[in-house]
C-alpha cells in the first residue's frame, strides 16, 4: 500500500501504541515511526523486530498505565498520540456457552483497558508542555466492526465492541467541551489477516482461511494490517484535524450491504 | 384479544419505572408478570397489586445464580416463560477524567453484564415454552455519546451490540427467541428524578433535560412500555436484532 509523503509530518510527537507487537498496532507503529513520531511500542510481549521502543504493558492494569505514563512522560517528555489497539477475541463463546469469567476478562482487555487507555492519554497530553508546542492531540480506539452490525461470533466480545464504540464518543465530546484540543475516534475494521485469526489457520490453514474469510466480504479479500495502519496514520495526524467522535470503518464493504455471515465462524 | 395472553414475561427493574410500567401494561394484556428488583418493598407492593397475574422475585442482575433462581422462579409460578425485560439500570454521570475504573466496572456490570445474565439466564427456559421474545433497554446513549456519561454510555452500546449478537444467535439456532433493544430519550423516571432540581445553564434540570427533545418534554414510562408490549406480543415477530428508539425526537 502506498501511503501519501509523511515523511517528517509527526516528528516531534510522541505516540503509544498498545498491542503495538503484532498486528494492526505493529503496522500502525511502523507507519507512526516512519511519519517521524517517537513510537512506544507497549505490550505484554516484545516484537521480534519492534518499530519503536518496547515497554512491557497490561492494559487491563490501572498500575502498568501508571508506570507506561511515568516512562513516557519521564524519558520523551510528552504525548500526542494514543493508539488503543490492544485487544482480544476471549474465543468463539456465545450467548448460551460464555461464562461470567470470559465475559469479564475480555471486558477488562476490551472495555476497561480502552476506558483506562483514553483516560491516561488525556492525564498525558495535558501533562505535556509547557515550554513544549501545544498538543494535538489524537486517541485512536479500534473497536470492530462487531461494534456496528453485530455478530453471532464471540458474546464478550462484540458486546466490548460496542462499549468503545460509544466509549470513544464521549471521551471525543468531553475533550471539544473542555478545549483540549484532543480528537477522539473509533476504528471498525472487517477481517484483518492477524494472529486474531490463529484458531482458524491452525484449523484450515493459512491461506485457505484468507480465502474463506475473504470470500465473506464484498471486496473479496481480507485487508492486510497495513491498511489499517493506514488508517490509524490518518486519524493520529493533523490530515484528520476536523475528525473526532467519528466510526471510521474500513471492512470491504462488509456493513454496506445484507451480507451478514460470522467471520469468526467455522468454515 | 388480549395481546399478551397467557404469555409469561420476567422484567428486571420490575419495581419502578420502565420496568414497573411494562409490568402493569403486561398483565392488563392477559399476560403473566414476575417483577425482579433488588427493591423487595416496592416491589411487593406492585406485585401484590397487580394480583395474581403478578410475581415478585428478588434479583441481583450482576448474579448469574441470582437470575437462574429469577427464571427458575417464574416458571414454577407460571408455568414457562415467554418474554423477558431487561430494565434494571444505573445513571451515573461521570466524565472520562472523573471516572475510576472501580466506577466504570460498578455501571458495567449492572447495565451490560446484567443484560447478558438476563439473556443467557432465560434462553433454555424460553425454548422449552417454545420461544419468546427478549428487549434489552439500552438508550439514545447507546446510539449517541454524551461527554459527561462515560461509563453509562459505555454499558448501553455494550447493551445495542450484545443484543445483535443474542439475536443473530437464536436465529441461526432456530429457537424461535427474538431480542431487540429500546432506546428511550430522557423518561420520567427515578433513575433521572436527582437532576430534576439542579441548576442548569438559569433552567431546572428538568426543564434543561425537556428541552433537549424535539418534542419539548420528558417521555413517560407507559410511553416506553407500549414500544416494549408491541416487542413482547406476537405482533413483533419479523423484528429481530434491531434498535427500537423512543425519544421524543432526540436523535432525529
Amino acid at each position: 500500500m502506498v501511503s501519501a509523503d509523511m515523511s517528517g509530518e509527526l516528528s516531534g510527537r510522541v505516540a503509544i501504541v498498545t498491542g503495538g507487537a503484532s498486528g494492526i498496532g505493529a503496522a500502525a507503529a511502523t507507519l507512526l515511526a516512519g511519519a517521524g513520531a517517537t513510537v512506544i511500542v507497549a505490550d505484554l510481549q516484545e516484537a521480534k523486530a519492534g518499530a519503536g521502543r518496547f515497554v512491557a504493558h497490561d492494559v487491563a492494569s490501572e498500575d502498568s498505565w501508571k508506570v507506561l505514563l511515568a516512562d513516557v512522560l519521564g524519558r520523551e517528555g510528552r504525548l500526542d498520540i494514543m493508539v488503543n489497539n490492544a485487544g482480544i477475541s476471549g474465543g468463539s463463546g456465545n450467548i448460551e456457552t460464555t461464562t461470567v469469567e470470559n465475559w469479564q476478562k475480555v471486558q477488562a482487555v476490551d472495555s476497561e483497558g480502552v476506558f483506562l487507555g483514553s483516560k491516561y492519554a488525556i492525564e498525558g497530553m495535558k501533562k505535556t508542555g509547557p515550554g513544549k508546542p501545544a498538543i494535538r492531540g489524537s486517541i485512536v480506539n479500534i473497536s470492530s466492526i462487531a461494534g456496528l452490525i453485530g455478530s453471532a461470533g464471540p458474546t464478550a466480545y462484540t458486546a466490548a465492541k460496542g462499549a468503545v464504540r460509544l466509549l470513544s464518543k464521549s471521551v471525543a465530546l468531553y475533550c471539544a467541551e473542555q478545549k483540549y484540543d484532543i480528537r477522539c475516534n473509533s476504528v471498525h475494521p472487517g477481517g484483518v489477516d492477524t494472529a486474531i485469526f490463529n484458531p482458524l489457520w491452525q484449523m484450515v490453514g493459512h491461506e485457505q482461511g484468507k480465502a474463506f474469510i475473504g470470500a465473506r466480504h464484498p471486496i473479496g479479500r481480507m485487508s492486510e494490517a497495513s491498511e489499517l495502519g493506514e488508517v490509524v496514520l490518518f486519524l493520529a495526524s493533523d490530515r484528520s484535524s476536523f475528525v473526532t467522535g467519528a466510526e471510521i470503518v474500513a471492512d470491504g464493504a462488509i456493513t454496506s450491504g445484507l451480507m451478514r455471515r460470522s467471520l469468526l465462524a467455522a468454515p | 384479544m388480549p395481546r399478551l395472553e397467557d404469555k409469561v414475561v420476567l422484567l428486571s427493574g420490575g419495581a419502578s419505572g420502565i420496568g414497573a410500567a411494562t409490568a402493569r401494561l403486561v398483565v392488563r394484556e392477559g399476560g403473566k408478570a414476575v417483577l425482579a428488583d433488588r427493591d423487595e418493598a416496592k416491589g411487593r407492593a406492585i406485585a401484590s397489586e397487580l394480583g395474581a397475574a403478578a410475581h415478585f422475585v428478588l434479583l441481583d442482575v450482576a448474579q448469574e445464580a441470582s437470575w437462574q433462581a429469577a427464571v427458575a422462579a417464574a416458571v414454577e409460578k407460571f408455568g414457562g416463560l415467554h418474554g423477558l425485560l431487561n430494565a434494571a439500570g444505573i445513571g451515573v454521570r461521570n466524565d472520562i477524567e472523573s471516572c475510576t475504573l472501580k466506577e466504570y466496572r460498578r455501571v458495567n456490570d449492572i447495565n451490560s453484564l446484567g443484560t447478558f445474565l438476563g439473556c443467557k439466564a432465560s434462553i433454555t427456559a424460553m425454548r422449552e415454552s417454545g420461544g419468546g421474545s427478549i428487549v434489552n433497554i439500552s438508550s439514545v446513549l447507546g446510539l449517541r455519546g454524551a461527554a459527561h456519561a462515560v461509563a453509562y454510555s459505555a454499558s448501553k452500546g455494550a447493551v445495542r451490540s450484545l443484543t445483535k449478537n443474542v439475536a443473530l444467535h437464536c436465529a441461526q439456532m432456530k429457537y424461535n427467541i427474538r431480542c431487540n433493544s429500546v432506546h428511550p430519550g430522557y423518561i420520567d423516571t427515578p433513575m433521572i428524578a436527582p437532576r430534576f432540581d439542579q441548576n442548569v445553564e438559569n433552567m431546572t434540570g428538568r426543564q434543561f433535560l425537556e428541552e433537549l427533545h424535539p418534542l419539548g418534554r420528558l417521555g413517560r414510562p407507559e410511553e416506553v412500555a407500549n414500544m416494549i408490549l408491541f416487542l413482547l406480543s406476537d405482533e413483533s415477530t419479523f423484528s429481530t436484532g434491531s434498535e427500537f428508539v423512543c425519544d421524543g425526537g432526540l436523535t432525529a
